[in-house]
């Protein structure tokens, strides 16, 4: 094969995989995790209040 | 989703550390900016000393910047954001902390060394051997710490803003050793592994992905916590944000050609950075309009919250940058721009309205959280932070653009027979003005990080006399 039809296929290769990404991140079957995911920042305010509580007691001692 | 460990606590020491360290490498760093652009304007401020001048100092206070106070608002804000999106602790507090003496060890090297002349003479890669090496050994530590949290954590799902983080930790490994790869030749020089041209492309590969990964990737990772958490709703679209991930990482790496536009490098490769350049804005604008939109339906909070307008207005900085640098990277355009000021301005209303901006909006968010009080200090003085902040950064980049141009039109101005219509230094005086209104605005973005170290340093104030009273209470 000539190297610039390896290159071709190259690029056709990397706009598959970019238009694959788009269809996985779409699809309806990733929308519960997409969900799940984003709300990650506001998950754990409890670990954060215990962290701020254990090294107070900390400080005391 | 509930936490699986019901001991688990946060490392917020290293945080701590790191967070106040930006504020001060940020003070450090842009007050030399602000010397070394009045001197400038006043050349007598060289002092005529070689440890001063210019040429020494520009290399210390690009270096102060970008790694001291950016370095240390990233390191901060990853190690802050991995914790709590993965519920899991740093997964070892002693190698977290050798991360952060060795990376201040390694400013403050930089800043003995780069005054003494002592330098490669790579831009935003100055610094010697020893300390390229040392270098490499921190970021591995990084990255083990980072990659070691993100494999204990305790939630399915890796959140978004760690690929971010963890793409900049990566790629940063890889340029760093692949552009500092040099022949020593004794305690404080060495010799580039690569020579002509090959050395300018890997120099502008690394260069342009200095800005790529560590000024661009590790700050999106920052603003998809940041911003979602001050306006206190999810991401806009969880989905877009994972394809304007594989987008930018996939795109940025093939960008660095322009750099070197009309130069030795081959034609073709040079036309390849300015296509992957221009390719750039779709990914990047894609990353901006999800952080914007983020606040749709929260926009009356800009009002009352300063900190969620310093991020805000990062990411309209943001969206100004990255459309006016494929701009540039235009070859016909850059013909007009390449060695002007016009470049200089582009890159503070990067550094100065996108990356400061944005990690003095996270600072801000992290410090009331970090030392366990509801809010800063201060209110009011982040608002007055905030503008100064933004009349700095527009006085800044309107001056560079004014210079930019004219020096470009003056530059390639000819006569009828062919001779050129003006001298060199015609070009600088005519550049003058546009060198004092920069001083004056990199002056009053300085003023508003010397507000933001008393109102932290009140904040943190207010906090140590804070256990006194709960105590009180409790007893009481």
């Amino acid at each position: 094969m000539d190297i610039n039809e390896l290159r071709g296929v190259h690029t056709l290769v990397i706009m598959a995989m970019f238009f694959g990404i788009i269809w996985w991140a779409y699809s309806s079957r990733r929308k519960r995790a997409n969900e799940e995911a984003a709300h990650l920042p506001f998950d754990d305010e409890e670990v954060e209040k215990r962290t701020l509580e254990q090294e107070k007691t900390e400080n005391k001692r | 989703m509930s936490t699986v460990n019901a001991n688990l606590t946060y490392n917020y020491k290293v945080v701590r550390q790191f967070a106040i360290m930006t504020v001060v490498w940020g003070i450090v760093g842009m007050g030399l900016g602000v010397l070394i652009a009045a001197q400038l304007y006043w050349p007598a401020l060289n002092l005529d000393l070689p440890w001063t001048h210019f040429g020494r100092l520009r290399p210390l206070h690009t270096n102060a910047v970008i790694f001291g106070f950016g370095g240390s608002a990233l390191f901060a804000t990853a190690y802050y954001v991995v914790q709590r999106t993965c519920q899991a602790r740093l997964i070892s507090d002693g190698l977290a902390a050798f991360t952060f003496w060795g990376w201040q060890a390694i400013i403050v090297s930089a800043a003995i060394t780069l005054p003494l002349g002592l330098t490669t003479s790579k831009e935003y890669a100055e610094l010697e051997w020893p300390i390229d090496i040392a270098i490499a050994i921190v970021w591995v530590a990084y990255a083990l710490v980072f990659f070691g949290t993100i494999m204990k954590r305790s939630t399915p799902h890796i959140y978004v803003a760690n690929w971010f983080y963890g793409a900049f930790i990566v790629t940063v490994a890889v340029l760093h050793i692949g552009n500092n790869l040099a022949l020593p030749a004794s305690a404080f020089k060495s010799y580039s592994a690569y020579a002509g041209v090959t050395d300018a492309m890997m120099q502008w590969w690394y260069g342009h992905n200095a800005v790529g990964f560590f000024l661009t990737a590790g700050f999106l990772g920052m603003m998809y916590y940041f911003v979602p958490k001050q306006a206190d709703r999810p991401v806009y679209s969880y989905r877009l944000s994972i394809v304007h991930f594989w987008a930018l990482i996939a795109t940025y790496v093939w960008a660095g050609g322009h750099h070197l536009h009309y130069s030795a490098l081959p034609d073709w490769a040079q036309t390849a950075g300015m296509v992957m350049s221009l390719i750039l804005l779709a990914p990047s604008w894609g990353g901006m309009i999800n952080g914007m939109m983020t606040l749709s339906g929260a926009w009356h909070k800009l009002r009352t919250d300063p900190i969620l307008r310093f991020l805000v207005v990062s990411l309209s900085f943001y969206g100004m940058s990255t459309f006016e640098g494929p701009m540039m990277s235009i070859k016909t355009v850059n013909a007009l721009s390449h060695n002007t000021d016009w470049t200089i301005g582009h890159v503070h209303s990067g550094a100065l309205g996108w990356v400061a901006m944005i990690s003095i909006g996270a600072i801000y968010h992290l410090v009331p959280k970090l030392w366990g009080v509801r809010d800063m200090y201060s209110t009011p003085l982040i608002n007055l932070h905030f503008w100064l902040a933004t009349v700095g950064t527009v006085l800044y980049i309107v001056a560079m653009w004014v210079n930019g141009i004219t020096q470009g039109l003056m530059w390639r101005a000819v006569n009828e027979d062919g001779t050129l219509t003006y001298s060199f230094v015609e070009s600088l005086e005519a550049s003058y003005g546009g060198y004092l209104v920069r001083f004056i605005g990199g002056a009053v973005f300085l003023t508003g990080m010397l507000i933001m170290a008393y109102n932290v340093y009140m904040t943190i104030r207010q906090k140590e006399a804070a256990p006194s009273t709960t105590a009180a209470a409790q007893t009481a």
